[in-house]
């Protein structure tokens, strides 16, 4: 890739900074806190220095470091002039916007190209490139809500999802203590590991086999909303209720994938084992159960991030004042959207690094399977 | 050694046989309705032999070796390996076998591997260690006992099978065409290393192949069958000495006993036709 041509990106950033200087001020008469001039030139001037600099630049790595300097030095200064004048934007601002987010984009399209050599390199890179697509992801909803004054029941900008949650600490930790350490936690372990255990006993029982697992795949499909409010009726509104929920969730992945990846070694593996007079629990440990681990850790990812929708769907149904669920439908009830935003953070970060963790550990216990060493079987 | 009674064997004419069968056959039944897979085999392999079975695929060459392991059970005739049936040899450990890939668990290194049925078996760790040491060292993989199968090349991986099948130090020896997979250079080197290691263990080996010039210069004995039925058509001697070396591949000699598996061969088919 060439890095010092002319890019699309970057010449349509130079025009949208050509007519948003035709079409000024940036924001409507009345606003209460005006841009002054010098803010306006400023991020025009980041916009189109950088855009220029970025193809007369020597490497690959100096014009992306430009790029990322003028990109976000603009949004910064668009930021931080709107605020007070919520809702008061006019055309120039959306034009500035969208050529430094035309910047970050050309920015991530040259650091994607980059091959770098050391290991530390690609690891940033690796890390770099899906911080900056998050951030502009960011940067763009707070931006566009403020700019365009979007209603705060429809969507808030994160800035205030962000106050909201270091606000409201204490709140949050005792609905996440609630919900993931107690419910999803406990249903997660006790349904994953009866999964398995049911998965070993049908496996060596024959009748079980038979029978368990047709009878199984039904009990899969029950509805969550139909089983919820019956096992808070069976286990009370505290949180062993949730978990209830929980295992009826994880149980079946985890029993359908360990049957799966029980069968999946090979005839000549097992015929080995045979030929060793092995004995059934020798096989399982020695040979079976490695062989599964790739269908284990495949239920183990898809049940971390089950668990946690059984256990905060299941809140809806009745709760102890405490729990995201039960957050979730309270605080929407009273118009805090910020709230509920808050606790969906909170939720898709706890099931981030839930899922990672299990991930992690699938990566270091599977590394000799050709998916996780990249290599051929 | 010819003196020792063998308590166990009541049966058995020959105290030297380590692998008797007797009108032998095996029937499988599958979807298509049953299928002759092997026929009145009739055959006696002594210790210390290396006998390879020869013939063309559905011959029942495999499953003849798969019935001395317990693989398969036959459904006719009687066979005895040691003087015991075999269900009570394999639970005696008294075969090592090598099959067609080297079937190596990719999760375990390779002394880890070869370390296997040791494990299995549940001899102490110090004797693994050793044995483990010994076998590697026998088909030259020294210094690669830390590595894991997929970072080995075929050739390797298979020398490695071979090196769990002797650690568990049995006297016989089932192999089921464990180079057919391989290429010609490493299939000679390693057939070398093979006669190598038999000569120096006085080990019994049954071998399966389709090479004429493998079996031909590996076996003492070359037993050629043929298909629809599996059966027994030819037992050639081989008269080639002890030691050979890879040019003995040229020898008249040599090239008159690879005549002879062809024609026998040929015959097997020619019942078809």
């Amino acid at each position: 890739m060439s890095f010092s041509r002319l890019s699309w990106q970057v010449a349509l950033a130079l025009v949208l900074c050509a007519v948003a200087m035709t079409t000024m001020p940036m924001l409507a008469a009345e606003a209460a806190a005006p841009m002054s001039n010098g803010t306006s030139t400023l991020v025009i001037g980041l916009v189109a220095l950088s855009a220029v600099a970025s193809f007369a630049m020597f490497s690959g790595a100096a014009s992306a470091a430009v790029l990322f300097i003028g990109a976000h030095g603009a949004a910064w200064l668009l930021i931080a002039g709107i605020s007070g004048n919520e809702g008061m934007a006019r055309m120039p601002y959306f034009l500035l916007l969208a050529a430094a987010w035309l910047l970050a984009w050309r920015c991530v399209a040259i650091l994607s190209a980059l091959k770098p050599q050391s290991p530390q390199a690609k690891t940033f890179l690796r890390l770099l490139i899906p911080a900056i697509f998050g951030a502009w992801i960011l940067i763009l909803w707070e931006a566009v809500t403020r700019g365009a004054g979007v209603p705060f029941i429809l969507l808030p900008p994160p800035s205030a999802i962000a106050a909201r949650i270091g606000n409201s600490l204490p709140i949050l930790a005792a609905d996440v203590r609630q919900t993931i350490f107690k419910a999803v936690l406990f249903g997660y372990i006790v349904g994953c590991a009866s999964g398995f255990v049911v998965a070993i006993l049908a496996d060596r029982v024959p009748f079980l086999r038979r029978g368990l697992l047709p009878i199984g795949n039904m009990v899969s499909a029950l509805p969550i909303i139909g089983v919820a409010p019956i096992m808070v009726i069976w286990f009370g509104f505290e949180w062993q209720s949730k978990a209830a929920v929980v295992i009826i969730m994880t149980f079946f992945p985890m029993l359908v994938n360990t049957v799966a990846g029980l069968a999946a070694s090979g005839h000549m593996e097992r015929d080995l084992m045979r030929t060793y007079a092995s004995s059934y629990w020798q096989t399982l440990f020695k040979l079976r159960l490695p062989a599964a681990a790739p269908f284990i850790f495949n239920a183990l990812k898809i049940n971390s991030t089950l668990a946690l929708i059984g256990a905060i769907v299941a809140e809806f149904f009745g709760t102890p004042i405490v729990g995201m669920g039960f957050r979730i439908s309270t605080e929407i009830g009273r118009m805090n959207v910020d709230m509920v935003w808050a606790e969906i953070a909170v939720a898709a970060l706890a099931g981030s690094v839930f899922y990672g963790v299990v991930a992690f550990i699938e990566r270091a216990t599977t590394f000799w399977h050709p998916s996780v060493r990249g290599g051929r079987a | 050694m010819l003196m020792t009674v063998n308590q166990a064997t009541a049966t058995s004419v020959n105290q030297n046989a380590v692998v008797e069968a007797r009108k032998l056959g095996l029937t499988f039944q599958t979807n298509d309705g049953p299928v002759r897979a092997l026929s009145d085999v009739n055959l006696t392999i002594n210790k210390g032999e290396f006998v390879s079975f020869i013939g063309p695929s559905g011959c029942g060459k495999t499953t003849f070796l798969r019935v001395i392991a317990d693989l398969e059970q036959p459904t006719e005739g009687k066979i005895s390996i040691n003087g015991m049936t075999p269900e009570q040899a394999r639970q005696a450990r008294a075969y090592g076998y090598v099959f067609q890939a080297a079937a190596l668990f990719p999760w375990r290194t390779i002394e880890s591997n070869v370390g296997l049925p040791l494990e299995i078996i549940g001899l102490p760790k110090a004797e693994q260690q050793e044995r483990i040491k010994r076998t590697m060292d026998l088909v030259n993989l020294t210094g690669f006992e830390k590595k894991y199968p997929w970072q080995l090349s075929g050739g390797m991986q298979q020398r490695a099978s071979i090196a769990r099948a002797l650690a568990f130090d049995a006297d016989l020896l089932l192999m089921d065409e464990p180079f057919g997979a391989l290429d010609e250079i490493v299939r000679d080197h390693l057939n070398e290393q093979l006669l190598r290691l038999w000569r120096q263990t006085n080990k019994t080996i049954c071998f399966v192949t389709h090479s004429i010039p493998e079996a031909v210069y590996l076996s003492t004995r070359i037993v050629v069958m043929s298909p629809r039925p599996g059966r027994v058509t030819d037992v050639i001697e081989s008269t080639l000495p002890a030691e050979r070396p890879l040019d003995i591949r040229e020898s008249p000699e040599f090239l008159a006993i690879a005549a002879r598996v062809r024609d026998g061969l040929r015959a097997g088919h020619s019942y078809e036709d």
